[in-house]
């Protein structure tokens, strides 16, 4: 934990983006979480996948709950609006946002306690209404803040730092999201910048409701031998379906690989994900074949990680809703007030 | 002796829920109402879909009386399940129509009432073979009976049908024929009218006839609401459901046919207030419909509201509580609830609408006092101005009139240089500027949070700020006072020592009731409460009295804590006037309960006597 104010300047050659920005102005305040936390690597993934994507940060709207992930979006985007609201709500409060004004891109933060245990009806129906926005779980089985809890993402069988076994049956948000409907399911480790930029990268354009759990050991209390979210435990068991390499269309396509090992996806919107496929036979719009893809690996202690599913035609809340294009927050009360002539109307059907 | 009056009784409907009385019984108050006399009609309704005891009570007054009376004049007894409570209810001399069909013993009726006997069942089966048909249109039947014995114009009623079922000459057609059966029947068999009759008025004038949650949800509609998140839960559905229709009709873009507005239907109360949170943060008008029990859910989030300064609307459409309580009975019971919501020092603003017009009007307002004030707005309707269709003054729009949308810090006033200190008091008024998200690539961003911060928005545990803060937020609801609808005040004809504070649903009767306790020669000053903060004129209509009756619809006189609690008022003064079995109060309630307090206060001491 530090208190040092970050220094504004930076090195005059650092890169910069179509917008010509640098990587200093997808940044924010100096993280307050502990030394090594996996929370701090998923903040430096979000701030390279805005970065690369060139996105203007002030169209960014980053929401929270409560919790040490909740706390990371101070620590990007300094010039996005941020919102920490309360504990487990963080889907409502964007789903609101998101109604308001649905020309924003919508960045959710949230912790396991937060979205599996106080907030898991909020995780779930926001991602059946499919509102459009990237949801991200930074996952580590514990809560942190409050010292040292399971959480209900905690395996059973796992060991605390205090030494008490988990009994409790653990939830698989990546299967839920699966099975409810969301159009993105992706799942990384906080360690694997490599793997976790890119599926940021994508979730962003995709439009529609797009999940990300990423598992990310809590340096504090779960990254000890027994527990099975630390960091060895993860490298070791880890099974990734495959590596993405995002690009959209307004960047030249570069894919180095091998043909034949390189899958493009194209998304509805245009944008096209280029899948690394480490595994021949997974085929990322099969969600029934996900779902029991990542039993398989489960029964076998194996954590699948990378792009799970997309959607080959998603749609968003606002689409079923069928609002207007104009953001509803920029009506004015000509638009929306009927007036006094069609108040006269109403009067005259009520007598 | 059989009751005698024209235009001026009560009628009740004694049904089984669930077997299609209701469109035939609000066939009858609206005949009533076309006649030009005054009806206010009631839903007494159990929390069931079909087969308990339902009552539908219609009032009428020709001097315009809304409030419910008590006592039941006529009785249409079409439920044996409550017979005998029904039959117990009726008023000496009053009236009871009833089923004939069946014989039944002399002993479930009584003496000193009129029995009028029309086989219902009877006439029903030998016209219709379809058993659907026959429950509905037997209703329509025993309304055709009472055309007759209380001289409604029938060709008022024939219009009313043909009005609903425009385009479908078939229903049209086979309502009026049974209504004419059942009229036919009984101009023939029985001595029509009775001594309860009614005679064409000029008494209703322009009014207009609906319920209040209608009338708050098109009040939505014109103040400008985009979004509204709500969770089911009576009383309060049909408050979304009308503003689902009103926007429908109102609020499609007609070139693209796509929605101006967005309604989510939550998955609890909690998900509803944080949409409407999230939504109005981001700058879009947002509300949100619920009761008592809603309230207790959102508890935590209106602290949010309150702390971190998001504009917020709830309707509150009060029913009895606590817990489940009578969720299909009308009460003021959220007053305090609703107040001091959440954990933590917190107040918040109330509004208090009296009928259906007055929630339209307020409706609308709440919407810029939530954005002026950037805090929660409670609109505390209840079950008995909500479900019930009122008769009240047409609804009014000034086309002149523009959306406040409090202070917001643009992008042009952040580029001109202005500084954005996001709870940064720059005006005194305790009302600090805030920006949309978007407005500015590198201006104007914060950080919005419940926890505690400075004027800048910036996280901070440090004493004074927090205090200077939670200070900063006495002065914002002090702004309010002056911004909230006044109190309304009527005087006594005659200069009294006594007055009474009322609010919301409890008006009407307590307009009555003044006649009534004028006539046993009492007289008081009256005081409608309209918001909360209270204004100054609360304070000095209490200083310039010595005793007050405060009237309410709860048990513990909620609206009298408050008072107390926020004025600093010696309790003594305040004489709670409580009603809380779950009907409407009325005013025979009313003038009894202050008509006996005044008696006693004005009994002379004994020393007066002997000296």
């Amino acid at each position: 934990m530090t208190y040092v104010v970050k220094p504004k300047f930076h090195h005059p050659e650092l890169p910069k983006n179509e917008l010509g920005y640098t990587h200093r102005d997808y940044e924010g305040a100096v993280s307050t979480l502990c030394a090594g936390c996996g929370h701090d690597s998923i903040t430096a993934s979000i701030i390279e996948a805005c970065f690369e994507l060139s996105v203007e940060p002030h169209r960014v709207a980053k929401i929270s709950g409560i919790g040490c992930s909740s706390k990371t979006p101070t620590y990007f985007l300094g010039n996005s609006h941020g919102f920490n609201s309360v504990h487990g709500r963080m889907p409502s409060v964007l789903t609101g946002a998101n109604l308001a004004n649905r020309d924003l891109i919508y960045l959710g933060v949230s912790g396991d306690g937060d979205s599996a245990s106080i907030g898991f009806g909020q995780f779930a129906h926001a991602l059946r209404r499919g509102v459009n926005m990237v949801y991200i779980v930074e996952n580590n089985g514990v809560y942190g803040l409050t010292k040292g809890q399971f959480s209900a993402t905690a395996d059973r069988g796992s060991k605390s730092k205090r030494g008490v076994t988990n009994t409790d049956n653990a939830i698989d948000m990546v299967g839920i999201a699966l099975q409810i409907g969301a159009s993105f399911v992706a799942r990384s480790f906080s360690g694997d910048k490599k793997q976790l930029t890119p599926l940021i990268k994508a979730a962003i354009e995709h439009q529609g409701a797009a999940f990300i759990d990423v598992i990310s050991p809590c340096v504090a209390f779960n990254n000890h031998a027994g527990s099975t979210k630390s960091f060895d435990y993860v490298r070791e068991h880890n099974e990734a379906v495959n590596f993405l390499d995002f690009m959209s269309d307004r960047m030249p396509i570069t894919v180095d690989y091998a043909p034949g090992t390189v899958e493009m996806v194209e998304q509805h919107d245009g944008t096209i994900l280029a899948l690394r496929k480490l595994n021949a036979e997974y085929d990322v719009h099969d969600r029934e074949a996900a779902m029991s893809f990542l039993h398989q690996y489960a029964a076998k202690g194996q954590i699948v990680t990378g792009l799970l599913y997309v959607a080959q035609e998603s749609e968003d809340l606002h689409g079923h809703l069928n609002t207007v294009e104009t953001p509803l927050n920029a009506l004015s009360a000509k638009e929306l007030c009927p007036g006094s002539a069609a108040l006269e109307k109403i009067n005259a059907s009520l007598r | 002796m059989p009751i005698q009056s024209v235009n001026d009784f009560v009628v009740r409907f004694a049904n089984v829920n669930g077997s299609g009385s209701a469109s035939a019984n609000e066939l009858f108050a609206r005949s009533i109402l076309r006649m030009g006399i005054p009806v206010a009609p009631r839903n007494i309704f159990p929390s069931n879909i079909q087969g308990l005891p339902t009552w539908y009570e219609v009032r009428i007054s020709e001097a315009g009386h809304l409030g419910a009376r008590g006592g039941t004049d006529m009785m249409v007894a079409m439920n044996p399940q409550t017979w005998n409570k029904d039959v117990g209810s009726l008023e000496p001399g009053g009236y009871l129509l009833y089923d004939s069909t069946k014989p039944m013993p002399k002993s479930k009726f009584r003496d000193d009432i009129t029995v009028i006997g029309v086989p219902l069942t009877a006439i029903t089966n030998s016209a219709y073979t379809d058993p659907r048909q026959r429950q509905l249109f037997k209703n329509i039947i025993y309304l055709g009976a009472l055309s007759a014995l209380l001289d409604i114009d029938p060709k008022i009623i024939e219009q009313l049908i043909g009005e609903q079922y425009k385009g479908k000459e078939k229903l049209l057609s086979s309502n009026v024929h049974a209504l004419h059966l059942g009229r036919d029947y009984t101009l023939k068999n029985l001595k029509c009218p009775i001594g309860l009759r009614l005679q064409k008025a000029d008494k209703v004038g322009d009014r207009i006839f609906i319920e209040g949650n209608s009338a708050a949800a098109l009040g939505a509609v014109y103040g400008g609401a985009t979004v509204c998140a709500w969770y089911p839960i009576t009383p309060s559905s049909s408050l979304a459901d009308a503003f689902t229709g009103h926007c429908k009709r109102l609020r499609h873009d007609p070139a693209t046919k796509k929605a101006k507005y967005a309604i989510v239907q939550g998955e609890d109360e909690l998900a509803s207030i944080g949409i409407v949170i999230g939504a109005a943060w981001n700058g879009a008008r947002a509300f949100t419909a619920t009761s008592g029990p809603g309230i207790s859910l959102m508890q935590e989030f209106i602290g949010l509201s309150y702390f971190a300064e998001i504009p917020a609307v709830i309707m509150d459409v009060q029913r009895a509580g606590p817990s489940t309580g009578m969720p299909t009975r009308t009460q003021q019971c959220d007053v305090l609830s609703a107040a001091y919501a959440s954990h933590g020092d917190t107040k918040h603003v109330l509004l208090f609408p009296e009928d259906p017009a007055e929630a339209f009007e307020m409706a609308a307002q709440a919407f810029d006092l939530a954005d002026r004030l950037q805090t929660t707005i409670f609109l505390m309707l209840d079950l008995d101005i909500g479900m019930n269709h009122r008769l009240c003054r047409p609804l009014k729009w000034d086309d002149a009139k523009q959306y406040d949308r409090g202070k917001i810090m643009t992008a042009a006033m952040l580029e001109a240089g202005k500084d954005f200190g996001r709870y940064l008091d720059v005006d005194g008024d305790g009302i600090a500027y805030r920006t949309y998200p978007g407005t500015h690539p590198t201006k104007g961003s914060f950080f919005t949070r419940g926890t505690s911060r400075d004027r800048y928005a910036r996280y901070t545990e440090e004493g004074p700020a927090y205090q200077d803060n939670m200070q900063r937020l006495l002065r914002k609801f002090e702004t309010a006072k002056d911004l909230v609808p006044r109190p309304l005040q009527a005087n006594a004809g005659k200069p009294t020592k006594y007055g009474v504070i009322y609010f919301g649903s409890t008006s009407p009767a307590m307009d009555e009731a003044i006649d009534l306790l004028e006539a046993r020669g009492h007289q008081l000053d009256r005081l409608r409460v309209r918001a909360f903060p209270f204004h100054s004129s609360v304070s000095s209509f209490i200083a310039e009295h010595d005793f007050i009756y405060v009237v309410e619809q709860n048990r513990d006189s909620q609206l009298r804590s408050l008072i107390v609690n926020e004025l600093s008022i010696d309790p003594v003064r305040l004489i709670p006037i409580v009603h809380y079995d779950g009907t409407p109060i009325t005013a025979r309630f009313i003038a009894r309960a202050i008509g006996d307090h005044l008696d006693a206060l004005k009994i002379t001491p004994l020393r007066k006597v002997v000296s």
